[in-house]
Parts: structure tokens; sequence; C-alpha cells
């Protein structure tokens, strides 16, 4: 009988623990960035016009053999400025390229706003529709992958980067990269 | 006041109904009924990756527009509605699905509910015949319930 009684203790008690589990499992601020089921598998084939040499266009092949890191972005975007010093101070180590792909912009503004806080980019691609942006699950700005050396996507951060993403998630992925090579 | 009130409000309806269709730079043009009509239930079914409580067939946000002519294209390319599901996950993963299929990972969350009532009927059928069991008719059965 001893058992009943404390029943309902024993379920004030799991119940209590299924909330804060809850809350735990929560306690990521990124949590509605979406998982890409890209990671691990080829990048998406694409052929995208460049921003500062118009007529010239540049495919996915063309960017094989060395890893590249993919940042979207669009003058639009205001979390994009928040993340332009990080970005910025990262290419600035030359660790890799650092692509910009500028989603659903008007060339205009694009450029003014790469003349007024500066460009980081090696190159600029240019997807003003956003139809290739839907071959990468890319949903809004910014958003940002790395791409190996074979073309594979390794990585992918939904949101601005920070210096603590890049040195926690992103460094490491290189390095791992570097060992694979 | 409240006539001032109610006054200004039917003068802000047309403003109001004014943004909302100007919100869609491109509505999406329908060949009949029977496409339309599949192509509200089957973007009902998915679930916009930006906004992340609203189904794509209800939301604003660009991404939807985007991935709602997606859809049409696709649906007038003969794809079917399972290939048009499996387009979207291939890119944007299990999420867009507002029911995501059954498998190892997915079963706690599809026989979950159904594990709870068994749990809860067992407990209600223990405690059932235990008080049956013990024969708790009052000796003096006079008294009021």
């Amino acid at each position: 009988m001893t058992l009943g009684r404390w029943l309902p203790l024993v379920i004030f008690a799991a119940l209590a623990l299924l909330l804060a589990a809850g809350v735990w499992l929560s306690r990521n601020p990124n949590r509605e960035a979406l998982p890409s089921p890209l990671i691990g598998k080829p990048a998406p084939a694409f052929s995208l016009p460049v921003l500062h040499e118009s007529g010239r266009l540049v495919s996915s092949a063309e960017l094989r053999g060395a890893p590249y890191l993919l940042n979207v972005w669009g003058s639009w975007c205001p979390e994009c400025r928040v993340e332009h010093p990080v970005l910025t101070r990262f290419a600035e180590t030359k660790r890799l390229r650092v692509i910009g792909y500028n989603l659903k912009d008007e060339r205009v503004d694009a450029l003014r706003w790469l003349e007024q806080f500066g460009n980081p980019y090696w190159l600029v691609l240019v997807d003003y529709e956003g139809k290739q942006g839907i071959d990468w699950g890319i949903y809004g700005a910014p958003e940002t992958f790395l791409v190996d050396g074979g073309g594979v996507v390794r990585w992918k951060h939904v949101g601005p980067l920070s210096d603590a993403i890049i040195r926690d998630q992103l460094l490491p992925q290189l390095t791992a990269l570097d060992g694979r090579q | 006041m409240i006539r001032w009130l109610l006054a200004l409000m039917l003068m802000l309806a047309p403003a109001i109904a004014m943004a909302q269709a100007a919100s869609d730079p491109a509505p999406l043009q329908f060949n009949d009924a029977a496409e339309e009509r599949r192509f509200h239930a089957l973007t009902s079914e998915l679930r916009c990756v930006m906004c992340q409580n609203q189904s794509l067939a209800d939301s604003n946000a660009m991404i939807a527009h985007d991935l709602r002519r997606e859809v049409l294209a696709l649906m007038r390319q003969g794809r079917s509605d399972a290939q048009v599901k499996q387009f979207l996950v291939a890119r944007y993963g299990e999420f867009v699905l507002y029911q995501p299929p059954v498998a190892a990972k997915t079963w706690l969350l599809w026989f979950g509910p159904a594990l709870l009532l068994l749990a809860g009927g067992i407990v209600i059928a223990r405690i059932v015949r235990r008080r049956s069991g013990t024969g708790t008719v009052p000796a003096d059965d006079r008294q009021e319930w």
C-alpha cells in the first residue's frame, strides 16, 4: 500500500523531469535552424553569374579542387551586417576562398552595400530569382556552407556567423578536411 | 467615440486589403479548379521552413512564395504529390513534412500517445480492480453519498 501512497509524488517527479528535459533540449538559441540534408552529399550543380563581371558565369565544376565557404547574403538582410565584420576578419586569414552568394537582391544595391561596408569575398555569385538557392536548401540569409575540394557539403550554419562559431565549429571542420587530404 | 473608431476602421480596411495584395508580387495563376484544389491540398501538408508554425499555403515569407511557385512548376511537370514532397525533403529535410514518415527514430512520435493511453488504462484498471476487491460497501447503508 505504501507504493500507492507515493505514486502521485513519483508521477510528479517524472513529469518534472520530462519538462526539465524539454527546457534543456531547447537551450540552443539557434534551435529554429534546420539541419541540412545536404551534409555529406555533393553540393548541387550550379551555374551562376558573377556580380562584378556581367556576362561571366561560374559553375560548380570550376570551383572544384579546393574547399570554399559559401556565404549567403543580401543588402536587404540586417543580420548580414552583424555578421559582416566577423566574416571579414575570417576572410583576411586567407584560410580558404570565401564566396558570396548574393540572394534575391538588386545589382546596384548589392554593389553599394559592398562599397559601403567592404567586400570580404573572393568572388560574388548572383541568384536574384532564388531558383538555384532552392537546390541548396537556402531559406534565408545569412546562411553559410562549407564545401570541400571534392564538391561535397561538409557543414552548414544558419544565421549570422560569430567568432565563437568559427572557432568551435568551422575551424575543426577545416582541420578535419586537411587531415583527409 | 465608438462611431468615430468604426468609421476610422472602415476607412483603413481597404488599405489593409491593398497591403495584403501588394505583398505577393506575382500571384500564382491556376489553369483550372482541379489544379488549384490539388495545389492547396499539397501545400497545406507542407511546412514553411522560415516561419515554422505555418504551412506553406498560409505563409507570407519570401521563401514560401518561392517554394509555392516551385511546387506549382513541379506539378505542371507531371510530378506526383509524393515526388514533390521528396523534392523538398531532399533539400530542406523531413522538417517540411507535417506528417513525418514512420521510421525507427519517429516511433516514439507516432506510437507514444497510444503507449501513454495504454499505460493510463492499465493504471485505471488496477485501481478499479483493487477497489472492487476490498469490498468498500459501508456497513451502514443508510449513509448518504
